[in-house]
């Protein structure tokens, strides 16, 4: 088979996987995976920025935050239904992302990742200072009456694993293609090589400037995902945890690689799940994961099958 | 109360607040400086100073003094110690990596956070002043034409603790100490090689490795010993190392990366006027400015305000 023929094998038969586990899994298990795929989703947002095009954001939650809010808000205050709220996640992400490209791209290294940490605390702050209407950590519930797309019912948990799947599935084939075009090549070229990518006559800013409006909107769109179908808008998913999460997610996976984030998010995803019953303090999990991979895995469980057995794998 | 009291207590509780900040931002920019390193755990060797001075002080709970002269010699030992074994054990092995330190002191940061949480528990726990005597401040007054100082007595007059006088005077000289140290001295001078060139010190037969370390032990007994001295205002927590962590990289990077007179210039510019304004003004709003002022100065002004900028 030639590599193109393989890698949608791969992801055709990813989706086929999870498409028949909807119906294979128990219930405990489905509620997870479905909050698994949605979370997946963000890390695929994140793998766009930091696998690809070699950006480390420590301030992810801010755009997830957007897409969670903007449609909380929305279906909230603005009484719309979950469709129009969607796309009102997925522009305040959009426009965001445009925001903070235009000012942290100027930084590049260290600064880079210090100034979205600081972006990302101002946007979590000024959710808590709004607390009057974002109701702070506290959080809101969508109306479960509220929750329904073309006469299904989300709130449903069959329904709700497929809308999280068909999330995941869009953002996963819109990676895999776009990493497969000549876009995504450059990108993989800034990354290895920003001056040489600039010599080459490439218009280095703009493709950051795109990457990093990308990963920030298919993150908003995972907020705006979590928000309508778990019912929950709260100030915790706009905390530096929440930045860090994905990071884990995708170094664990494999960063740069596109069905990594969905493997990173179902290890940790589990590893919490289960620690969690025996100590309050699982970030601990998350504090050792975090160091050894630095140590002797930085290239994470698919960058590692990569290296070793499968050079193919995209 | 009137504005001018305000004002001057307001300033007061700010300095303390600032001397802090000098002592524990001071830490971040020495390992910055020294060793490029931006470490994400440094919040937290100021929340075990803290969790220290907790231990050691009911440890030896004869009278609080002795409890906190303790916690001033032990918490700073036991913080160098770990991140000496952190920095042989993760950061010398990832070669100093940016991208690698900044990934593997979050992880440490976890780490020593919920091992806290785990040893120290969930709830704030508070430690005994060594002495504590109100000290009443003077006012001045303008009435009678001629500037006159008096005491205002009742609820409300101005006043403040002894002990928080003492912990200006003691971060004042353990900075004015470490400048010493940094300026006129071997180890000094060894260190500012190594942040000057790093391959031209190791020419010069300058064991830089052991810099590396010692600098790192340095920069988290400075952090735990801030956190020794403000224990006995604020209570011990472990989630308590967000707010100093935050604070110290707007000071350093305001300051200038590395460099250490801007971050002792700085410090006390945001603590005194993260005081101020947080008597005035919502404490959140006051850091939403705050935060996104750092921001802009890395955007716009990534040398800092005091440092030089790249050639």
């Amino acid at each position: 088979m030639s590599i193109d023929r393989r890698s949608i094998a791969l992801h055709v038969g990813l989706i086929t996987v999870l498409f028949v586990g909807c119906f294979a899994l128990n219930d405990y298990h489905q509620g997870n995976v479905a909050r698994i795929l949605v979370l997946a989703t963000y890390a695929i947002g994140y793998n766009v920025m930091f696998g690809y095009t070699g950006l480390l954001s420590l301030g992810h939650a801010m755009f997830f935050a957007a897409g969670l809010y903007g449609l909380g808000m929305a279906m909230h205050y603005g009484g719309l239904p979950a469709i129009p709220a969607f796309v009102v996640g997925l522009i305040c992400a959009a426009v965001l992302s445009a925001l903070v490209a235009v000012l942290a791209l100027r930084t590049i290294g260290v600064a880079f990742m210090i100034v979205t940490l600081m972006f990302a605390q101002s946007v979590f702050l000024a959710i808590l200072y709004f607390g009057d209407w974002t109701r702070g950590d506290e959080g809101f519930v969508i109306a479960q009456s509220t929750r329904q797309v073309l006469g299904l019912d989300l709130t449903d948990p069959v329904t709700r694993y497929l809308a999280a799947l068909a999330l995941f599935s869009a953002a996963l084939l819109i990676t895999a293609r776009m990493m497969h075009v000549r876009f995504g090549r450059v990108l993989i070229a800034v990354r290895e090589n920003e001056e040489r990518t600039r010599m080459l006559g490439y218009d280095v800013f703009r493709h950051k400037f795109l990457a990093v409006v990308i990963s920030g909107t298919i993150s908003g769109a995972a907020g705006a995902g979590y928000g309508l179908l778990f019912g929950y808008v709260g100030a915790t998913f706009a905390s530096v945890q929440y930045s860090i999460f994905p990071l884990l997610w995708v170094l664990l996976g494999g960063a740069g690689t596109t069905i990594g984030p969905l493997v990173g998010t179902i290890f940790m995803f589990y590893l919490i799940d289960y620690s969690s019953a025996l100590t309050n303090a699982y970030m601990l999990i998350a504090g050792v994961v975090l160091v050894l991979l630095t140590l002797f895995a930085r290239a994470g469980i698919m960058g590692e099958i990569r290296k070793r057995w499968a050079p193919w794998l995209p | 109360m009137d504005f001018g009291p305000h004002l001057m207590l307001a300033t007061l509780e700010g300095a303390v607040g600032a001397a802090v900040l000098a002592l524990t931002a001071l830490g971040l920019s020495l390992v910055f400086g020294v060793m490029r390193v931006v470490n994400v755990a440094h919040g937290e060797f100021y929340m075990l100073g803290a969790v220290v001075a907790w231990f050691v002080s009911t440890a030896i709970g004869t009278h609080p003094a002795l409890g906190f002269v303790g916690a001033l010699i032990v918490a700073p030992l036991v913080a160098a110690g770990i991140a000496i074994a952190a920095d042989r054990l993760v950061l010398k092995r990832v070669d100093y990596d940016p991208e690698a330190t900044i990934v593997a002191t979050i992880g440490i940061l976890y780490i020593m956070q919920q091992a806290a949480l785990m040893g120290f528990g969930p709830e704030a726990r508070p430690v005994t002043e060594p002495f504590n005597s109100r000290i009443m401040l003077p006012l001045l007054d303008w009435s009678k034409g001629l500037p006159s100082f008096y005491y205002p007595t009742g609820w409300g007059a101005p006043s403040i603790t002894s002990y928080k006088l003492f912990v200006i005077a003691a971060a004042t000289a353990i900075l004015i100490s470490f400048w010493l140290i940094l300026s006129r001295t071997k180890v000094g001078l060894i260190m500012r090689a190594t942040q000057l060139d790093k391959e031209t010190a190791q020419a010069f037969g300058i064991p830089v490795n052991r810099v590396y370390s010692l600098v790192f032990g340095l920069g988290a007994g400075l952090a735990a010993l801030a956190a020794v001295l403000i224990v006995p205002i604020q209570q011990a927590h472990y989630l308590m190392g967000g707010d100093p962590l935050l604070l110290s990289f707007i000071v350093v990077i305001i300051g200038g990366l590395g460099s250490i007179r801007g971050t002792v210039v700085a410090a006390l510019l945001i603590g005194l006027s993260d005081g101020i304004i947080s008597v005035f003004f919502s404490p959140t709003l006051a850091k939403i400015l705050a935060t996104l002022l750092v921001a802009m100065v890395l955007v716009f002004r990534p040398q800092g305000l005091y440092g030089k900028k790249p050639a």
